[in-house]
């Protein structure tokens, strides 16, 4: 039952370009399959491992940054005398740093995290986040600070039959944003069915039951962030490819909110929740954009996550799945009755 | 009160639009603008506790802080909706020539702002450290069963808690606000900057998060000097990340009982 | 990764164990063996610092002095989770289970020493993964009977009674394989039905080879399954040996069971 529906569901998000003619839309798609992705690696953070990391943006804007520079080439004055040149790389080479020097950015936080724990990791997440910025800001050399960085090649890639094809374009960039996207859902869901999700989650409701029966705590959370900071610089690098300009914006907190608040109210710790959480914040803007102006949209926001925390602690996913539960033992306990009042009523005198 | 506050930039902000309303609008007399600034600020962040805050008692940390971070974004945008991104300025009643010491000069409002702050601090810490409110907070920030127990109506001193940090936010927004300039988001950055002062201090000690304003405060300014007056701000966060790695509680909390 | 049975038949010794906290001594100078395949209780009144050694020889604890050797290798100074894998597992004195998970999840976690599954075996997907989480399930299933909860495999942690909860957390322990086991006080709060079945599932442990060392305040349990018992008091060791001994010795008898019980028995 559950294979047919995800079978469905990707099909028709294969078909979408077939009929949605409009380019605005399919750009609104595309950024927002993009930020769903990034919401998923969040998810992984928060959600599964129960770390209040508020700096995730980062992980999607260092994706960003490298996966341009190296693809555009740079040169760094290290010194008086020594230079650091470096020629413009193929974008898959490009693709490939960018993943990576992000999982090491998340290898650092995670072993950072291991030492600081609850309110004091919020705020390291976040200043964390914070210096990346102003360091993008103002190393001018290196990221032509609030210039940005323009005219990023788009991806390139390999294709049977076709040989090197440029995804240029909105078509084609939807595409690429889907199999990034599945590839990433993927990646994670069969983490967070293995033993490795396991230790993830036992970590966060019990560390010290977690230990004594073994599950190393640096080990796991470590793992979680650089997964999840691989999977937000892949993210991060498909934007710089899409948009073809990156500039220090990119690592504004609002950003990360927006994913909090996609997690959250999706449902933290599901693997549907991030999706749902980024398709209604992804999309509802943008049909709440001729009604009503940036600032109230953000208001509503607020407001609807305050709303969402008191009433739907879990998120939205779980809150649907309690309710089906709920109708399906109903529906049971009513077959029951049936059943036995007619048995009754037959067997009876 | 292991609340991450998101809404106390919001705050300090609100302190510097309340300047701006009774100042620059309505034409009133600084000083008492100034009063009013900090006693509504007061009562909007009993009206936040008591709104927002009652209902979580039980709930976890990271439902709290979504909550404020909800909270936070409507307010700014609602400040943003009411005033415009404009930035705005505030009238002084202060002579614009500075105050000759010697080589250093130094602008009145200024003098006046860290003359103010200096007696908030200590005001601050009498409250805490003096009175019998003060006594009850800190019962309840040790061990909140036993303040109950003792008979301290636990709901009332959280919502004056609160309260008391959005007065002094917004005291320092209002203090501030004439001095830089009013505009929507400047409460983040002030934010950013209280919470690290807080680590760096210690959470809960009043003397280490004075320490550790004026340490934040030299850094910043050491740093801008050596390396770029653009990396101002981030000195700060730097070092505060560099020193929970090394000391997780701060640099004068007491030795907190992990796990 | 784990060492093989002494041939002195000595699983663990501790010597010499003291834990300061500050100006508190919880314990002191504590020397005591714990045998192969024995069940070794540790008794004593509130306070004596039974929890501490427990605390202590599975790393949540810093020794201030002394030595805790496991199969002649040293535990102090290890985190938590490597003692667990040299087969040493505790339970804890505070009901602890994974209360939002369901039964049948809290036992695979439990399992995660067993696994062998490696993060870049599990992204890649490989077929091994797969057929591992089956050999799991069917492994937790065969623990949930053990301990007589299979029927409860998909409800969640917290939603059981808080009997049903402490069998859940025995499971869990032996879930990690244990060569030693640790229980913190397995039977408090049970009523006496659950205590006798209690002892029956601590009956089938023994017949798996697990030696146990056991903190408990019940007494007729503690008499009813241990082999020897070591009696603290105020964080020293006063008295050990079989169970008729320690019933019968004096000091034992004033400190812990009272001087009434002194005067009516002795």
């Amino acid at each position: 039952m559950r294979r047919a529906a995800t079978v469905a569901g990707l099909a028709m998000l294969v078909s979408v370009p077939l009929w949605l003619k409009s380019p605005y839309f399919l750009h609104v798609l595309i950024i927002t399959g993009i930020f769903t992705t990034a919401a998923m690696s969040l998810n992984l953070l928060l959600g599964y491992t129960g770390q209040l990391s508020l700096g995730h943006v980062a992980f999607f804007g260092i994706g960003a940054y490298t996966s341009a520079l190296m693809s555009l080439g740079f040169d760094l004055e290290l010194t008086d005398t020594w230079k650091l040149v470096v020629e413009p790389k193929s974008t898959g080479v490009a693709f490939a740093a960018a993943v990576m020097v992000s999982a090491l950015f998340g290898w650092l936080i995670g072993r950072l995290s291991f030492k600081v724990r609850g309110a004091y990791f919020v705020i390291v997440s976040v200043s964390f986040a914070e210096v990346v910025r102003l360091v993008a800001l103002n190393w001018v050399d290196l990221t032509e600070g609030p210039m940005a960085l323009n005219n990023i090649p788009p991806l390139s890639v390999w294709l049977p039959e076709i040989g090197n094809y440029r995804v240029l374009g909105k078509v084609p960039n939807y595409y690429l944003m889907l199999a990034v996207g599945a590839v990433s859902y993927v990646v994670i869901a069969r983490l967070v069915h293995s033993r490795a999700g396991r230790a993830m989650t036992a970590l966060r409701e019990n560390e010290a039951l977690a230990t004594s029966v073994g599950v190393d705590v640096t080990r796991y959370l470590v793992l979680a962030t650089i997964v999840s900071a691989a999977t937000a610089g892949a993210a991060g690098a498909v934007y710089a490819h899409y948009v073809r300009i990156v500039d220090p914006d990119i690592f504004l907190f609002i950003y990360t909110v927006t994913m909090v608040i996609m997690v959250v109210t999706g449902g933290k710790g599901t693997l549907a929740g991030p999706i749902v959480g980024g398709v209604i914040f992804g999309i509802v803007p943008e049909i709440l954009r001729d009604l009503a102006g940036p600032e109230v949209q953000w208001i509503i926001y607020g407001i609807l996550m305050i709303l969402i925390v008191y009433f739907l602690p879990q998120g939205i996913v779980p809150a649907v799945r309690n309710g089906l539960q709920r109708r399906r033992e109903a529906t049971d306990a009513g077959m029951e009755g049936i059943t036995s009042t007619a048995a009754a009523r037959d067997g009876g005198t | 009160m292991r609340v991450v506050n998101f809404t106390h930039g919001e705050l300090y902000a609100f302190g510097a639009y309340m300047m701006y309303l009774w100042v620059m609008r309505l034409h009133a007399n600084f000083f008492v603008a100034l009063l009013l600034a900090v006693a509504l600020g007061v009562a909007l962040g009993a009206l936040i506790e008591f709104v927002l805050l009652r209902r979580l008692r039980t709930a976890d940390i990271d439902t709290t802080m979504l909550v404020m971070i909800g909270a936070w974004i409507a307010m700014q945008n609602a400040e943003q909706l009411i005033w415009s991104g404009v930035a705005l300025s505030i009238n002084t009643p202060f002579p614009a020539r500075p105050l000759q010491i010697g080589a250093v000069s130094i602008g009145w409002e200024r003098l006046f702002v860290f003359v103010v702050a200096v007696g908030l601090i200590a005001l601050t810490y009498y409250v805490i450290n003096r009175t019998r409110l003060g006594k009850a907070m800190r019962a309840t920030f040790q061990d909140r069963d036993t303040a109950m127990l003792m008979g301290i109506d636990v709901k009332r001193i959280n919502t004056a808690t609160f309260a008391l940090g959005s007065g002094l936010a917004a005291a320092a927004g209002a203090l501030l606000g004439p001095v830089f300039v009013v505009q929507p988001g400047m409460g983040d950055l002030a934010s950013l900057k209280a919470f690290a002062i807080v680590i760096l201090g210690g959470l809960g000690n009043i003397f280490g998060a004075t320490i550790g304003g004026f340490v934040l405060a030299f850094i910043e300014e050491l740093g801008a000097g050596y390396i770029s007056s653009g990396f101002r701000d981030g000195m700060g966060f730097l070092v505060i990340i560099l020193i929970l790695i090394f000391r997780p509680t701060g640099l004068f909390a007491q030795k907190e009982r992990i796990g | 990764m784990s060492t093989p049975a002494p041939a002195s038949g000595v699983e663990l010794a501790v010597n010499a164990l003291s834990i300061r906290f500050g100006g508190l001594v919880a314990v002191e100078h504590m020397t005591f063996e714990v045998r192969h395949a024995e069940v070794l209780s540790l008794i004593g009144p509130n306070g004596a610092g039974k929890t501490s050694a427990f605390n202590a020889i599975t790393g949540y604890l810093r020794a201030s002095s002394g030595t805790i050797t496991y199969r002649g290798q040293r535990l102090d100074g290890l985190r938590p989770n490597e003692i667990a894998a040299l087969g040493v597992v505790r339970t804890f004195q505070k009901t602890s289970v994974f209360g939002g998970q369901s039964v049948l999840d809290n036992v695979l976690i439990g399992l995660h020493l067993r696994s062998r599954q490696t993060p870049a075996a599990i992204m890649l997907g490989l077929p091994y993964v797969k057929r591992e989480e089956r050999e799991l399930r069917d492994a937790a299933h065969e623990l949930l009977r053990f301990v007589g909860l299979d029927a409860r495999a998909r409800e969640q942690g917290a939603a059981l009674p808080y009997g049903e909860q402490r069998l859940l957390e025995v499971a869990v322990a032996l879930a990690a394989s244990p060569k030693l086991l640790l229980l913190d006080e397995p039977v408090s709060g049970m009523n006496p039905v659950e205590k006798a079945d209690f002892m029956k599932t601590l009956a089938r442990i023994r017949k798996r080879n697990i030696t146990v060392l056991l903190v408990e305040h019940d007494m007729r349990t503690v008499m009813g399954v241990s082999d020897r018992v070591v009696v603290l008091n105020q964080g020293r060791i006063i008295a050990h040996g079989p169970p008729d001994e320690i019933q019968r010795d004096p000091d034992v008898i004033r400190a812990y069971l009272g001087e009434r019980y002194a005067r009516a028995h002795g």
